[in-house]
Formats: C-alpha cells, sequence, structure tokens
C-alpha cells in the first residue's frame, strides 16, 4: 500500500531576487490607488478647488502633532493614544461581550428547535433596526457616556456574530453525523466533536465581519457626549470645524481597524489550518 | 442448533413519505448473511441498495419486517457495523490520525491504546507519511484508506461500502480493491458492498445479490464460485460476467416490457 504525492504542487525554488519580487509586487500594487487618490487629493487643494479642505500634508503635521505634540500645542496635541484607547477598549469591550452572547445563542439557535421557535422570530425583528436608531434610547437607558457607546458597539457586533453562527451550525453535513454516531459518538458528545467544530469557519466569519462593524459604530457610540474616543475628536473636530482633526481620526479608526481585522484573520488561519478555504 | 448468522434481514421494506406521496424505496428483502462473508449489492439506481445498506448501518428504521445482527435487532448506528460513505465523510478539521482515532477516543479507550490503535492502523494503510495531514491534503484514494481504516480501528465486526470507489479513478480503483480484498482474508471481516459495476462485484465478492428498482427489491443471489485471486481477464471470470450481465439486464427488460 504505497502512496501518492499531496497535492500540493511542488514548485523549484526561485532565484532570491524573483523572490524578492513575488513579495514586493502585491505590495507595489495595493499602493497605486491609494498613491493616485492622495496625489488627486494634493492637487485639489494646491488648485484652490476646495478652502474647507486641508491639503495632505497640513494634516501630515497635525497628525504628527495629534500623535506626540511639540508642532500646535493644543487641546489635542499628543492625545492620540489616550482616544485611541478609549475607543479601543469600548471596541474590544463590546465585541467580546457581543461574542460571548451572540455565539452560544447562535450555537442553540442552531441546534433546538425550541429556543429557535421562542427567539428567532424576535431577533428578527429586532435586526432591521440600525444601531443609530437606538442612540437617543441608549442614551436614556444608559446615561450619557461610556456605557452607551459600549451598548451601541455590542448591537452592531451581536448581529453578524450572532446570524453567523447560526449558519454555521445549521449547515453541517448531516454525513459527519451519520459517521459519528456509527463511530461510538452520539447525542451531547456531537455538540463538540462535530457541531462546535464544524460551525468554527462560520463563527470566525461572524466575528471578523463583527470586529469590523465595532470600528464602524465606535463613531457613533461616541456622539453620546463621551470626552474621550476617537468618534469623539472626530466630532469635535466638526463642531470646531478642524476639518484636518476630522481627517485624523478617520485614519486612525481606518488603520486599527486593519490592524485588528489583521490580528482575527491569523488567528483564524491558525485555528483552521484544516479548511482549504482558511490557510496561507 | 442452527448457526446464528452476523446479519439476518427479514422481509424489510421501506417507504418514505415526500410531499404527502408514499415512495416505496424497497420491499421485502431478505437476506442472511454468515461471519466473514463478502457480499456484493449489485443494481440500476433506484434498486433499494443503499437504502438497505444505510437500514443496517442503523441511519434509517425498516417500515416493515426487521434487520437482525447476531439475532438481535438493529436499533441505530453502533461501532459494530461501520460505513464507508462514497465521500468519504472524513471529518475535515481532523488529521488523518485524530480521524482513525475518532471512534476508540469517543468509546472512552484509554490513550495509549488509542495511539497504539491509531499508529498500528496508519502503517496497514500505508499513510505514516501522511499522519499529520489534514483530509483536504490527501487524495481521494488516501481518504478511502482513511475511512477505511477509521472503521477497522474501532473493531467493526460489519462493514458496510456504499459505492466507497465510485468517485476515484480507476487505477486507483484497482488498488484499493486488492487491497480491500487483503484486508477483508487477513481479519476476517464481514463486508456489504454496494455498487453499479458488475465487474467490481464479481472481482470482489463471494455472493452477488442483484436489486432491481420499482419498487426496490431483491432479485436473486449468485454464489461467485472463482478462486481467489480472480483475474478479471480470464475466460472463467468472463462468463461470470456474461451470466450475470444477462440477469440484469432481463430485469431491466421485465421493468420495460
Amino acid at each position: 500500500m504505497s502512496d501518492v504525492t499531496l497535492n500540493q504542487a511542488t514548485v523549484a525554488p526561485p532565484l532570491p531576487a524573483l523572490r524578492l519580487w513575488r513579495r514586493v509586487r502585491p505590495v507595489l500594487l495595493s499602493l497605486i490607488v491609494p498613491l493616485l487618490l492622495l496625489f488627486g487629493w494634493h492637487w485639489a487643494v494646491a488648485a484652490g478647488m476646495t478652502r474647507l479642505i486641508p491639503s495632505p500634508a497640513d494634516v501630515a503635521e497635525y497628525m504628527v502633532d495629534f500623535a506626540f505634540g511639540g508642532i500646535w500645542d493644543d487641546a489635542f496635541s499628543a492625545t492620540l493614544h489616550i482616544h485611541l484607547l478609549a475607543s479601543a477598549s469600548r471596541v474590544y469591550g463590546g465585541f467580546v461581550l457581543a461574542a460571548l452572547v451572540a455565539i452560544p445563542l447562535g450555537l442553540l439557535i442552531g441546534r433546538n428547535a425550541l429556543v429557535r421557535q421562542l427567539l428567532d422570530p424576535f431577533l428578527q425583528l429586532m435586526r432591521p433596526i440600525p444601531v443609530t436608531a437606538w442612540l437617543p434610547l441608549s442614551m436614556i437607558l444608559f446615561g450619557l457616556g461610556a456605557r452607551s457607546a459600549f451598548f451601541l458597539v455590542f448591537l452592531g457586533a451581536f448581529y453578524p456574530i450572532l446570524l453567523n453562527t447560526i449558519f454555521g451550525v445549521k449547515n453541517v453535513e448531516p454525513r459527519l453525523f451519520e459517521a459519528a454516531s456509527m463511530l461510538g459518538c452520539r447525542g451531547n458528545a456531537q455538540f463538540f466533536k462535530v457541531v462546535l467544530p464544524a460551525a468554527l469557519p462560520s463563527i470566525f466569519t461572524g466575528l471578523r465581519l463583527g470586529l469590523g462593524l465595532a470600528w464602524f459604530v465606535i463613531v457613533v457610540g461616541e456622539m453620546t457626549g463621551v470626552p474621550q474616543g476617537l468618534g469623539a475628536v472626530i466630532m469635535d473636530g466638526r463642531t470646531l470645524s478642524r476639518t484636518e482633526l476630522v481627517i485624523c481620526g478617520m485614519i486612525v479608526i481606518g488603520i486599527a481597524g486593519f490592524l485588528s481585522d489583521r490580528v482575527v484573520v491569523m488567528l483564524m488561519n491558525r485555528l483552521l489550518r484544516w479548511s482549504p478555504s482558511h490557510h496561507g | 442448533m442452527a448457526e446464528i448468522p452476523i446479519l439476518d434481514i427479514q422481509g424489510v421494506g421501506k417507504t418514505y413519505i415526500l410531499n404527502d406521496s408514499r415512495i416505496e424505496a424497497l420491499r421485502d428483502a431478505n437476506l442472511t448473511v454468515k461471519k466473514g462473508e463478502f457480499v456484493c449489492l449489485i443494481g440500476a439506481s433506484g434498486c433499494g441498495k443503499s437504502t438497505l445498506l444505510r437500514i443496517v448501518a442503523g441511519f434509517e428504521a425498516p417500515s416493515a419486517g426487521q434487520a437482525l445482527m447476531w439475532g438481535k435487532p438493529i436499533a441505530g448506528p453502533a461501532p459494530d457495523r461501520g460505513m464507508v460513505f462514497q465521500d468519504y465523510g472524513l471529518f475535515p478539521w481532523l488529521s488523518v490520525r485524530e480521524n482513525i482515532g475518532f471512534g476508540p477516543a469517543s468509546r472512552g479507550r484509554p490513550k495509549a491504546e488509542v495511539r497504539e490503535t491509531v499508529e498500528r492502523f496508519i502503517s496497514l494503510i500505508g499513510l505514516t507519511r501522511f499522519a499529520d495531514a489534514y483530509p483536504h491534503q490527501l487524495s481521494g484514494g488516501m481518504k478511502q484508506r482513511v475511512a477505511i481504516a477509521r472503521v477497522l480501528a474501532n473493531d467493526a465486526e460489519v462493514v458496510l461500502m456504499d459505492e466507497p470507489f465510485g468517485a476515484l479513478d480507476a487505477m486507483t480503483r484497482e488498488r484499493l480493491q486488492d487491497e480491500l480484498l487483503e484486508l477483508w482474508q487477513r481479519t476476517g471481516l464481514t463486508v456489504l458492498f454496494v455498487t453499479h459495476s458488475i465487474e467490481e462485484a464479481i472481482f470482489l465478492s463471494d455472493r452477488v445479490v442483484v436489486m432491481e428498482p420499482g419498487p426496490g427489491r431483491i432479485a436473486s443471489a449468485h454464489q461467485v464460485e472463482l478462486a481467489r485471486p480472480r483475474d478479471v481477464a480470464s475466460p472463467e471470470f468472463n462468463e461470470v460476467r456474461r451470466e450475470l450481465g444477462a440477469r440484469l439486464h432481463s430485469h431491466h427488460a421485465k421493468k420495460a416490457a
């Protein structure tokens, strides 16, 4: 009984220069569009097409001041880390809470008909209500401040995690239950041995979407009158007509959201090594 | 006292209700299988051969009659009857090693024993180098070897195979047929094997059970007396093939008439 080779093609090792080019090429390609946009922005401001938007160079200068201070020394100088930390703690707090509620609930709804009949219609009815619409009510319920922001992030992250978990549980290949039961794994043991691992890719998809949305709604969440946070910075910037501050806040949220997505993707690729669509 | 057969299928029928209409998949099937026997079920699609196999596996309950193992009614799937599916049914999140160890581990065998069993079966199917690979990294033939090992590692007495080599290319298929026969001869397993290939049925089995559709039922059974190892190119083999082919076609002709 001998073997066949692994289904992965083996490629001869390329030359070092070629290898370097292969790594650099995607980076260069991904930079083209942002650089063009940046140039367009710079050119538009220089040509006097707008007076309300600062040039990229101005924004860069404010960004340095926002992060390290020493240029303008105003109320926002060297405060980036404070706002970032405040926002990140709400984003992750709300996100983790959403995951802790949505994953078990999704597993239950997906597996148990009674729980599904009890909760699914209600949850589906609540789902179309946008997070922004919750803002006034959340301010009444949780007061002006961080708890409101926390709640809104929770709400924003909750549905994608819940729906993807339900989907994952409902779509376990029936064959795998048959295989498990003929091998002596029956009843509740199948939940941990079959349902959970089989649903994991979907759960991760939900977590990824949920975390993205958590960053998405943080601005809304921090409109509720919190003193710190990137959303608050953007709102302050708007009130004070300091567009460069608004843009700085946007950039930081974009980067923070991107980096936290990368962390989830790395974790996902590690845990889902077995899945053909997740390795790499 | 008469010897109790390992499998005894007595007047088994299966009717499904689908959108208010009744579909009779199997009617009055009778079959006894002795321990160590290799039996092939053959027939056109819709003849109930897979249904019969799934009833023996315990995945479906018969609507009429009963299926017995060692004289006791079959009530649900159990490790003494292992199924090998055409689409493998391996757990994609478990490595080859973990897939094979799934049964013994689920049944609470001690860790050391599970490890020992797993290693023995991995080397038996020649996949030592791929012990830590995941199913998606394996070829179809390798996956099916793992599926067979998984069932054997779990001390199955009866191996149920539902067109297990149907999705494989001809070369791999022939090799796996040889390997299966070797395993069967070495272990004294009882095999119930569903196929739609006359050649495969004659090559493998002691007895070929011909089934026919509309409703699915057992039409006839034929002892294959050819000495092993069998040569598919020999005149004797061709003789049996022609005979069995004629049987199958006469059933079809009857149905068409």
